[in-house]
């Protein structure tokens, strides 16, 4: 078809002289990007004295609305960003989580100070969650207690450029473009301590052998070696030969209709066991929680996604960590033998 | 009921000096109440069974009226004491002024049970309540002892001795594991859920069920069955339950209320918090004394010198007691009471903004005084190095002395940053900026049609009920209570300074609003009168360098209170000395003002309107990081 300026240029509406007889050609996902980023709304709701440096920020002197998020939303509705600002409570994570629930997408999530990134001062406290990415994806990471109002500018503009690094065609990890909606996060149970409902599994499997009097841990009842979820799913994924097997045997039970999700999830995963573990998008803190920022992706899919992490030949997961840990051990000596080897060569 | 004798309407009980009254109560009551002679201990013991009945002698013959607070200590394996027990104690003051009056009740860790005060000092309410939920100790009497910070169905009193958290490592900080060459791992990697969570070997997650919520909702005596009502014009109308929070933009942080309602007015509210419960005490008795001022910035975090000045107050009591302290030098105590005074002002002018905008003046009075604000947290920033949590002051004096030369990037001229004589711009903040801001904020907004119309006659609480619900700070002033602590029982310098205490009568929102806006000038005041002295103490010492990382702290127990801009905090600390850690605290207890002062909140808000309650709670001026703790 051809189609003359002049005739481009007589729309219903006034284009201004400058821009007439321009054409300008952009990429959708940029220009999408473009409009997103610069419309960030934040959610107005405050947890702890971050949330003052929050206030502040937002306040004259140094004035977020020069980003596009003045207008901060007092409903998750017509909110795109949840700023963390502060201590996650046991008691409060469950209202948090069904606000990020509520959240339209694409929605974001940014984990400002010590506390929301970690756990913080108060992170040995029992009713303190040890950082928001143990039940949230988190795009950025804001160290500080409390970080400066000038740190929580950088953070929020790290987002808008993890938002122009963002493609409407090929990415996976960002479920609202590649996949469609994701799937909502398992609202944690307060039970006699909380509960995450997609470690349902674990717990039970832990009563059990506490109930069998298996020495699951040791006689002072500490130093239990680590199993993280995370750290979990994906050497499993690594173990199966067929590194989508365990999510496409999750994947009818959590969405039966949604193949392309599947295979999206398939292909990551297939991605995450190759790199041996979930990049996670940590831009101001260099390792605040690797890896969790990915982990709910993959779990969230059913309660029932968590199942094949845990063998079911009685194998415990714990002693699996241990393996692997002694794997990556060795791995790393070797990397060192190397690295000095080389060294020496260059000598 | 102990009725007095004839002989004691005679002497003027009322007025006899606390060692007096100790040993008067001793006397008249002998097998019922016993000094308490413990090592750097003070007040007096009481049989638990008698201790309403004390209780009630105590405040009306004796004239304690006020409760200030009430706070469990689990004596377990202490070695101070033969066995080990469960302990109440009480500080009670007078209002006309005077130094505490402690009593204590104890009881044994099985059966846990001390009678309920609630009806001789309604204040006890949520202090108890909060005793139950972390001590586990019963109070007969209370009408709802519910848990306070916890959830319901929560596994365990976290504060007991021998209630271990999921992270736990060892009895006292610090940690071995973070010696040089101590292996330091994440917490996490301990657990084999990678989460801060312990559960009970014997759960049952088939028949796990969530009651966190219901038994609110039915201990609030609401739910399913709506009463129905007819109004005056005949129509039928049913109660309402409305949930505001924790999540609400105008509830000042994660507070939560739980209203009846029937239309527009409020016939019941309940409080309900905990959202922000981070277990700064537990952490607090596993800290060393110096590890717990930096967590003392995040109590009150909008005024964080004040707190760390209680808290320093507390323990330098202590460290009296011993020999080998220094007291801090002349420069440190102005130094301590410039920054509190300018902690007030920040409080007070966050507060007033904060309350503005629950009245609907949406952020607009607020812009100004956070701009206010900034000046003051640049000055914070270039003393203590850090705009909020300032972590400024020791034992034995403050963190340092005031650099010659400050940076603010607030006072930009041409886009430049400047650099100023510090003092040059403390004076010119004194002596003009501030007074300027209040001055514009006295003229817009004390005759302002809106602010009279919405708050005079809205929130009223009444003398009487100010003293008995153990309110402080404004909302005490505000009911025509003249009861300052840096009057009532002056500590530092405030003996020697000149100030006015401000008072309002009517017990409304706008007496509040007044008071705030007097302090603030009367905090100008004092700055004003710091000057001088800042000028001549030049070049002295700031602070007792002999106070090592872990100082030896004696035996004993302490309460140290200041003033703070939302009124009494106190801190409760118990050293059990040589016989467990020299350095760590064996209780640390915070006397928190915002917590307090929200027991009367239902008694405020019931028979005002919906929209009322907000700015009702905005008056109170709450922190949640001081409520919940
Ligand atoms: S990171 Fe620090 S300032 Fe922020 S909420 Fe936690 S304790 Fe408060």
């Amino acid at each position: 078809m051809e189609v003359s300026l002049q005739e481009l240029n007589k729309t219903q509406y006034p284009i201004p002289a400058e821009l007439q007889n321009n054409v300008a050609i952009t990429s959708l996902s940029k220009i999408y990007n473009w409009g997103r980023r610069n419309s960030m709304w934040p959610m107005l709701f405050g947890l702890a004295c971050c949330a003052i440096e929050m206030i502040a920020t937002a306040s004259s002197r140094f004035d977020f609305s020069r980003f596009g998020m003045e207008v901060m939303r007092a409903t998750p509705r017509q909110s795109d960003l949840m700023i963390v600002s502060g201590t996650v409570t046991k008691k409060m994570v469950v209202p948090i989580v069904r606000l990020y629930n509520q959240m339209p997408e694409p929605k974001y999530v940014l984990a400002m100070g010590a506390c929301a990134s970690g756990g913080g001062p108060f992170k040995e406290g029992y009713n303190v969650v040890s950082g928001i990415d143990k039940y949230l994806p988190v795009d950025v990471y804001v160290p500080g207690c409390p970080p400066t109002p000038q740190a929580l500018l950088f953070g929020l503009i790290a987002l808008q450029r993890k938002i122009d690094g963002q493609s409407l065609t090929t990415a996976d990890d960002v479920p609202w473009y590649g996949v469609g909606p994701s799937e909502p996060t398992p609202v944690p149970i307060l039970g006699p301590d909380i509960i995450d409902p997609r470690q349902m599994d674990m717990i039970r499997r832990m009563a059990e052998s506490k109930a069998a009097k298996d020495a699951i841990s040791l006689p002072d009842g500490r130093a239990l070696p680590a199993v993280k979820t995370a750290a979990a799913v994906v050497p499993v994924a690594k173990k199966a030969t067929a590194a989508a097997a365990p999510v496409a045997a999750a994947a009818p039970v959590a969405a039966p209709a949604d193949d392309k999700r599947a295979a999206a999830l398939a292909r990551k995963a297939a991605r995450a066991a190759k790199t041996g573990g979930a990049p996670a998008e940590t831009v101001a803190v260099e390792d605040a929680a690797p890896a969790a920022a990915a982990a709910p992706v993959v779990t969230a899919a059913a309660p029932a996604a968590v199942a094949p992490a845990v063998p079911a030949d009685g194998a415990k997961p714990w002693e699996e960590a241990d393996e692997i840990r002694e794997q990556r051990k060795a791995a790393a000596l070797a990397r060192k033998a190397a690295r000095a080897s080389k060294r020496d060569e260059g000598k | 009921m102990v009725m007095t004798t004839p002989e004691e309407l005679n002497v003027d009980l009322k007025a006899t000096s606390v060692e007096e009254t100790v040993s008067h109560l001793t006397q008249r009551f002998p097998g019922i109440v016993s000094a308490d002679t413990r090592e750097g201990y003070g007040g007096v013991i009481v049989a638990k069974d008698k201790l309403v009945d004390i209780a009630r002698y105590v405040r009306d013959v004796l004239g304690f009226d006020y409760l200030s607070s009430a706070t469990p200590v689990d004596y377990l394996g202490e070695g101070n004491h033969s066995t080990d027990h469960l302990e109440m104690v009480y500080h009670a003051y007078r209002t006309s002024g005077g130094k505490a009056l402690v009593f204590k009740a104890q009881t044994d860790r099985e059966s846990a049970e001390i009678p309920s005060l609630i009806h001789v000092w309604k204040g006890a309410d949520f202090q108890e309540r909060e005793a139950w939920d972390l001590y586990g100790i019963r109070f007969p009497g209370h009408p709802s002892l519910r848990r306070i910070l916890m959830w319901d169905g929560f596994a365990g009193h976290p504060m007991r001795k021998d209630w271990k958290e999921a992270y736990y490592e060892e009895d006292h900080k610090p940690f071995t594991s973070r010696w040089p060459g101590g292996h330091v791992h994440r917490a996490e990697e301990k657990s084999i859920f990678g989460h801060n969570v312990r559960y009970p070997a014997d759960i049952d997650l088939s028949r796990l069920t969530d009651v966190s919520e219901s038994t609110l909702y039915s201990g609030f005596g609401m739910g399913v069955d709506v009463t129905r009502m007819v109004d005056h014009h005949g129509v039928e109308t049913n109660e309402l339950m409305v949930n505001m929070g924790p999540h609400h933009p105008s509830t000042h942080g994660v507070f939560r209320m739980m209203l009846r309602i029937d239309g527009e007015t409020v016939l019941d509210l309940d409080p309900v918090m905990g959202y922000l419960h981070r277990n700064h005490e537990k952490i607090g008795e596993r800290n060393t004394y110096l590890h717990n001022i930096p967590f003392t910035d995040r109590l009150d975090y909008i005024s964080s010198m004040g707190n760390n000045h209680g808290y320093v107050l507390a323990v330098e009591q202590l460290l009296a007691l011993g020999a080998k302290y220094n007291p801090p030098t002349y420069r440190a105590e102005v130094l301590r009471v410039l920054m509190v005074e300018l902690t007030r002002i920040v409080n007070h002018l966050w507060a007033i903004g904060f309350w503005l905008n629950d009245l609907g003046a949406f952020f607009t009075p607020v812009l100004y005084f956070i701009q206010e604000r900034e000046r003051i947290l640049d000055f914070f920033e270039a003393v203590a190095g850090s705009r909020m949590m300032c972590n400024y002051m020791r034992f034995g004096g403050v963190f340092a002395d005031v650099p010659e030369r400050i940076h603010s990037v607030t006072n930009l001229i041409n886009d430049r940053m400047r650099d100023f004589d510090t003092m040059q711009f403390l004076t010119e903040m004194i002596n003009e900026r501030i007074p300027r801001t209040i001055d514009e904020l006295d003229a817009y907004l004390t005759q302002s049609e809106i602010v009279r119309v919405r708050s005079e006659g809205v929130g009223i609480i009444s003398r009487e009920d100010a003293i008995g619900y153990s309110t402080a700070g404004p909302l005490l002033r505000g009911s025509g209570v003249a009861y300052d602590v840096r009057r009532a029982d002056p500590y530092s310098i405030y003996p020697e300074l000149d100030f006015d205490v401000a008072v309002e009568t009517s017990g409304d929102m706008y007496a509040r609003y007044m008071v705030r806006l007097r302090e603030m000038r009367e905090s100008v005041r004092i700055l004003k009168q710091l000057l001088p002295r800042l000028e001549y103490t030049k070049g002295q010492p700031v602070n007792d360098n002999n106070m090592a990382y872990s100082g030896k702290v004696p035996v004993g127990e302490s309460y140290g209170r200041v003033e703070n801009g939302k009124g009494e905090l106190g801190f409760y600390i118990v050293s059990a000395g040589e016989k467990k850690s020299t350095a760590n605290p064996w209780r640390y207890h915070v006397r928190a003002p915002s917590f307090i002062n929200l027991t009367p909140l239902g008694l405020m808000s019931r028979g005002s309107k919906v929209a009322d309650v907000v700015s009702i709670l905005g008056s109170i001026d709450i922190v949640l990081g001081e409520t919940d703790r």
